[in-house]
């Protein structure tokens, strides 16, 4: 079952507040997905950190249910 | 550590750039994978690869080495720089290059 776009958005939101969440449908098929995630928790990060907090906000579904989610990351300019 | 965590660490330290992928860069057997490999190609620098899919204890082994879990996996100089996306971000910012030449990584013959 793939996962909806809400409860990743949902997921990321609650785990990183004040985040901000872009959700793109890369394949028209509800289960490819391109996020950018905008979040104050990611200043000063590197990349591979900022990306780690979104697979932790995921709870483990990163590479499993969730196989194809493009991640791109920013701290708010 | 573990028999699996010596094996990825020898792998990683003996190969300047290394590439833990589904499928090999002529025939990637995912769009992150395939993905990864244009852009080391864009690159132009030498790398070598693993195909997990030929070997179950690395396919879950290399997820736990870097505590990252997904696969396509970049390593130079036995640091982990990322997955497909971060590759993508730092390509078009001009830092993976930039990288690659600070690590004076050789270039693809």
């Amino acid at each position: 079952m793939p996962m909806a776009a809400e409860d990743i958005v949902t997921l990321i939101e609650e785990a990183l507040p004040g985040a901000v969440v872009e959700m793109r449908d890369l394949a028209g098929d509800n289960d490819h997905w391109a996020a950018k995630v905008t979040a104050p928790q990611f200043t000063g990060l590197t990349r591979v950190k900022q990306h780690k907090l979104v697979y932790d906000a995921l709870g483990g579904r990163m590479g499993g249910e969730l196989h194809a989610l493009q991640l791109t990351t920013q701290a708010p300019t | 550590m573990s028999d699996t965590n010596q094996r990825i660490a020898d792998i990683v330290g003996g190969n300047d750039v290394v590439l833990f992928m589904k499928g090999t860069p002529l025939f990637p057997q995912c769009g992150f994978s395939s993905r990864a490999v244009a852009i080391l190609d864009h690159c132009g620098v030498a790398y070598d690869s693993v195909d997990v899919l030929q070997d179950m204890e690395i396919r879950q082994g290399i997820k736990a080495y870097s505590d990252w879990p997904t696969i396509p996996q970049l390593y130079v100089k036995g640091e982990f720089v990322g997955g497909s996306d971060i590759m993508m971000e730092m390509f078009e910012a001009g830092e993976l290059q930039t990288m690659m030449d600070e690590q004076q990584v050789a270039k693809a013959s």
